[in-house]
C-alpha cells in the first residue's frame, strides 16, 4: 500500500502540468485516479474471495466480465441493430473458444487464478476487435451503397455482396492485434511479462507466459472479429436480401 | 383540371399506351409489372401515395418527373432493392415479394444512374460472352482486357448495360442512365437503350428530362406531394 501511495505523487505531477498549460483535465484525472482506485481495491478483495476456495465463481466472473465488455461495445457501436446482443456472442465466443483451447490442451490450469487473469485479457481485446469490425463494416456499408446494391442487382445474396466489405473489416479488426504482436518486446515489454518481472519470477519464464498470452490474444481476436463481422452483416440486411432501410436511404 | 380531380394527393398518373410498336402474342398477358396503391415514405412523410400504374411487356416505359418525387425508389421497387410501405407491386400479375428474390432480380436487371465497375478488367466484370455483349452495347470489344476502372463514364454506362444483358433478364430497370454523361455519350446511350426496347425487352427508365417522354412507347408522369394546395 505504501508503493501506491508514493505512486499517487505520479498522479500529482500530472495534476499539476494540466493546471499549468491549462490543458483542463485535472477533474477528470482526480476522478479515473479515485475510479481506478476503487475498482482495483474492489477487484482484489473479490478476486481474493474466489482464489479461497470459492472456484466455482470463476464462471460467473467472466460472465460479468463479458457483460461490462458488451455494453461498452454496444455503446461504440450503436448505429449497428441489435449491437449489444452481436457484442455478447462475439465476445463470449472468443473467450469461451480461446479459453477452452489452452484448457483443452492442458496449456493453463483449471484453477480461477489461471482462468479470470487470462480470460480477462481476451475479453479486453475482444471487445476492442468486435467493436472496430461492427463500425467499420456498417460504415463501409454505408459508404459503398452503390457498390453493394450493384452486386445485389446482379442476384448475389446480401452475404456474397458485402464480401469485399467484410473481409476488410475482420481484417481491420485483427491488424493491432497482429500488430502488437509482431513488436512485441521491441516497442514494449507486454503487461503480463512486466508483472511476473516485478513479482521475481526469471525473465525466461516470464516470456514463456507472455508468448501463450499473445497467441492466446490472437486467436481471440481472429473469433471475435468473425462472429462480430458474420452477425454485424446479417444485422445490416433484410432477409430479403435488401440493405437496411437507415443504410438504403443514404444520400 | 384540378390536380385534386385525379386524385386526392394529388399525385397524377398519366397513362399513353396508345402504340404497341411489337404487336402482341395472343393469350400473353401484355402486363409486365403494375404499382397498386403504392405509398412510398421519406423522412418526413410520403412522397409517393396511392399510386397505380402500369408497365407494358412491350417497348420502353419512361417514368418522368421532377426530382423528389419518388421515381428512383418506384424503380427500386422493381426488382425489390426497396418495398412500398404501403400497396403492392405485381410483376407478371403476381406480388413481387411471391417471388425469390435473387431470381427476380436476374429477371429484372437494374441500372444505376453512375456506373459501378467491380475490380478487375471489363471481361471479368461482364462475364461470359463478354466480346459479343460489348458489342451489342457499342463497345469495342478490345476493350475487353481492360481494367474497368479505366473506362470513360459513357464507356463505363455501356458496360454496366452488358452485365446486365449477360443475365439474359427479361427486364432492364434504368435509372437516370444519361445524366452523368455529356451530350454525345448521351444521345448514344439513348439510341442504344431505344434498341434494347425494340429488340424486345421490357425496358423501365426514370428521367427528370422531359425529353426522354419522346423516346418512350408508354409514359408514367409523377409529381411530388404538394400540401401547402390542400
Amino acid at each position: 500500500m505504501a508503493t501506491s501511495r508514493w505512486a499517487l505523487c505520479l498522479v500529482g505531477v500530472a495534476v499539476v502540468i494540466s493546471a499549468w498549460q491549462r490543458l483542463g483535465l485535472e477533474g477528470d484525472l482526480t476522478v479515473a485516479t479515485v475510479r481506478s482506485f476503487v475498482q482495483l481495491i474492489a477487484v482484489g478483495y473479490v478476486l481474493a474471495f474466489i482464489f479461497r476456495g470459492h472456484g466455482r465463481l470463476t464462471v460467473l466472473a467472466l460472465a460479468v466480465m463479458v457483460g461490462s465488455a458488451s455494453i461498452t461495445t454496444r455503446n461504440r457501436a450503436k448505429r449497428v441493430p441489435r449491437s449489444g446482443m452481436i457484442a455478447v456472442a462475439a465476445i463470449a465466443t472468443a473467450t469461451a473458444a480461446a479459453l477452452g483451447l489452452l484448457v483443452a490442451l492442458r496449456i493453463v490450469p483449471t484453477s480461477a487464478r489461471a482462468l479470470i487473469p487470462l480470460g480477462s485479457m481476451i475479453i479486453s481485446g475482444a471487445m476492442n476487435t468486435a467493436s472496430l469490425v461492427m463500425t467499420r463494416l456498417h460504415d463501409d456499408l454505408a459508404s459503398n451503397r452503390r457498390e453493394v446494391e450493384a452486386r445485389l442487382s446482379l442476384g448475389k445474396t446480401a452475404h456474397d455482396a458485402a464480401l469485399p466489405w467484410l473481409r476488410s473489416a475482420i481484417r481491420g479488426g485483427m491488424l493491432p492485434s497482429v500488430d502488437s504482436t509482431k513488436v512485441v518486446g521491441l516497442v514494449a515489454l507486454p503487461g503480463a511479462m512486466t508483472g511476473l518481472i516485478l513479482a521475481g519470477v526469471s525473465p525466461q519464464s516470464a516470456v514463456r507466459v507472455q508468448l501463450v498470452v499473445m497467441y492466446m490474444l490472437l486467436g481471440g481476436a481472429a473469433f471475435a472479429a468473425l462472429v462480430a463481422a458474420q452477425l454485424t452483416q446479417r444485422r445490416l440486411f433484410t432477409k430479403s436480401h435488401q440493405l437496411i432501410r437507415s443504410l438504403r436511404r443514404v444520400p | 383540371m384540378e390536380p385534386a380531380e385525379h386524385h386526392p394527393t394529388d399525385h397524377r398518373t398519366d397513362h399513353d399506351q396508345g402504340h404497341d410498336p411489337h404487336g402482341r402474342v395472343p393469350g400473353e398477358s401484355p402486363t409486365r409489372f403494375e404499382y397498386r396503391g403504392v405509398r412510398i415514405d421519406g423522412d418526413h412523410g410520403p412522397i409517393v401515395e396511392n399510386l397505380s400504374a402500369v408497365v407494358p411487356k412491350r417497348g420502353l416505359t419512361v417514368i418522368v418527373g421532377p426530382s423528389g418525387a419518388g421515381k428512383t425508389t418506384l424503380l427500386r421497387l422493381l426488382n425489390r432493392l426497396d418495398d412500398p410501405d404501403e400497396g403492392t407491386v405485381l410483376f407478371e400479375g403476381r406480388d413481387v415479394r411471391d417471388y425469390d428474390v435473387l431470381e427476380l432480380r436476374r429477371r429484372v436487371q437494374s441500372v444505376g444512374q453512375v456506373p459501378v465497375t467491380f475490380p478487375g478488367t471489363v471481361a471479368h466484370n461482364v462475364g461470359e460472352g463478354a466480346v459479343a455483349l460489348l458489342a451489342r452495347v457499342g463497345l469495342d470489344p478490345k476493350l475487353a482486357d481492360r481494367e474497368a476502372d479505366r473506362l470513360s463514364v459513357g464507356e463505363a454506362q455501356r458496360m454496366a448495360l452488358a452485365r446486365s444483358l449477360a443475365l439474359s433478364p427479361d427486364v432492364l430497370a434504368l435509372d437516370e442512365p444519361t445524366s452523368a454523361l455529356d451530350t454525345e455519350n448521351k444521345a448514344g446511350i439513348e439510341r442504344l437503350v431505344r434498341e434494347l426496347a425494340d429488340s424486345g425487352l421490357t425496358v423501365v427508365m426514370v428521367s427528370h428530362d422531359p425529353h426522354h417522354a419522346d423516346l418512350a412507347d408508354h409514359v408514367i408522369k409523377v409529381h411530388p406531394l404538394k400540401k401547402e394546395e390542400q
